[in-house]
């Protein structure tokens, strides 16, 4: 099951090329980028880790670039995402947010129902990856 | 798009994920098709390119007007950079022919007394090179041993990168460059330092222009024991020190640019002030041009004060012969 997180999800994936255009888009508004990666893209997990530090002060996108393929080439079976920053009062939040490498094979998720009192059902999304241990979820790879 | 897309086992991958989902013929075409809509069409054999019209079209005749205007002297240097220029403005007619032509190596040292315009001339070397298209950007950042170098174990490797990244698509001016290089201390993390702008230096070279300046004999000896950056570095250039005359016109540029002018006698004492100082140590030409014409500045404030007269315009702008005797340098005089 493909995951749609962040913008541009449901379009077919960004080639390197159009990853420049938009991170040149953000930096050109002043945002600074940000690499992150995850094994566990749980809509709700918003806290993925941080590839390195938020980049500051950069004109170019081919810093991030650089940056985007050194956590590719580390994590080669992990989400990863770029973030961009908008740091001006009153916004002060993600201003754009879009994954830039997936899986080769994504599970999805299963339902789970949990009976509770009153014959009412809960339900809950768990991610069949997640049944590994960190780090061995997407195709046994690190 | 080509290393990434590449699974760790080397296999061209068949995977739907980045940059793979438009695998096959269907994205080959449209890859092509946007780049044929970007690059410019070939010329035939027979036709001609104007490359006047061309310069003219970049806008370098700009840089190279303020280049004359604001910089006194130094003709090596800027013939050196028109020969760049036209190396570049040819190199683009040539792609235009469908010549190849690999990207030249820009990489550059200045080396250089101190005040002989170093960093003016990168600076105005980004916006040159932003304007023949070989800088996405143009902005130069300017760093010492301090921006690069770490303070402790794996401390520098991130440092180094941080500055690099800043510098993409721009001009890296590195001042000071020979103290990267520690010959007493063998364990120094300058080494490290090196090593990564060598890397880079080499690898991204449509990304960055990285110039190195210094005081020529140090920076000599620097590539002497660093023979990997001297073989990197495509263009030497070497800043000579400034002419008395050319001294002499500095300072006028810059006491016109302040808004003041000296009197004709003063004038004749700012040449006699430049010639002694130039003989004294720690002389660091248009630096201490405008280091003599700050303090003369100084005095002359502290008189108009002292007089405590009614003053004019005039008064206000002018520059006397006293404000500049009262130098030191005039101190030891007979």
């Amino acid at each position: 099951m493909r995951i749609t997180q962040g913008t541009f999800s449901f379009l077919p994936e960004l080639t390197d090329a159009e990853i420049t255009k938009q991170i040149q888009y953000a930096l050109d508004n002043d945002w600074p980028c940000s690499v992150e990666f995850t094994d566990d893209p749980h809509p709700r997990n918003v806290y993925w880790e941080m590839w390195g530090l938020p980049m500051f002060d950069l004109a170019d996108a081919a810093g991030v670039l650089a940056e985007v393929n050194a956590c590719r080439k580390a994590k080669p079976e992990h989400y990863i995402r770029v973030n961009a920053y908008n740091a001006s009062y009153g916004k002060q939040t993600v201003a754009l947010s879009y994954i830039v490498q997936r899986p080769t094979d994504e599970p999805g998720f299963r339902l789970e129902r949990q009976e509770w009192h009153d014959r009412t059902i809960r339900y809950t999304l768990h991610p069949y990856a997640a049944d590994a241990p960190v780090g061995r979820r997407y195709n046994g790879q690190q | 798009m080509t290393a990434s897309n590449q699974l760790p086992g080397g296999e061209p991958s068949v995977r739907v994920g980045f940059g793979m989902s438009r695998s096959g013929p269907d994205q080959a075409g449209s890859a092509a098709a946007e780049e044929a809509d970007n690059a410019p069409e070939t010329l035939g054999p027979d036709a001609e390119v104007d490359l006047a019209k061309e310069r003219a079209e970049t806008g370098i005749d700009e840089v190279f007007t303020s280049l004359d205007a604001d910089l006194v002297g130094l003709a090596p240097v800027k013939n050196r950079i028109r020969e760049i220029a036209a190396l570049l403005l040819v190199d683009r007619a040539r792609a235009q022919f469908g010549l190849s032509t690999s990207r030249p190596n820009l990489h550059m040292s200045f080396t250089g007394s101190p005040g002989t315009g170093k960093t003016t001339v990168a600076m105005r070397m980004a916006d040159l090179l932003h304007r023949l298209g070989y800088l996405r950007r143009g902005h130069l950042v300017s760093v010492t041993r301090d921006d690069l170098v770490g303070q402790y174990v794996g401390h520098t490797a991130p440092k180094t990168k941080e500055v690099l990244k800043r510098a993409m698509g721009g001009l890296l001016f590195i001042d000071e460059a020979y103290y990267l290089y520690r010959a007493d201390n063998e364990r120094d993390y300058g080494q490290e330092s090196i090593e990564i702008l060598l890397q880079v230096m080499e690898n991204q070279r449509e990304d960055l222009v990285v110039i190195l300046a210094g005081y020529k004999d140090r920076m000599d000896s620097f590539f002497v024991s660093n023979p990997g950056m001297g073989s990197r570095i495509a263009h030497h250039i070497d800043f000579p020190d400034y002419t008395l005359d050319e001294l002499e016109d500095i300072g006028e540029l810059m006491v016109r640019a302040e808004g003041y002018s000296f009197t004709p006698e003063a004038q004749e004492t700012f040449r006699k002030y430049l010639q002694r100082r130039k003989e004294q140590p720690r002389f660091a030409n248009a630096r201490s041009v405008r280091n003599a014409i700050e303090r003369a500045r100084l005095r002359h404030a502290s008189r108009l004060m002292e007089a405590d007269r009614p003053v004019g315009k005039e008064t206000l702008t002018t520059l006397a012969e006293e404000d500049l005797l009262a130098s030191r340098v005039f101190a030891d005089q007979d």
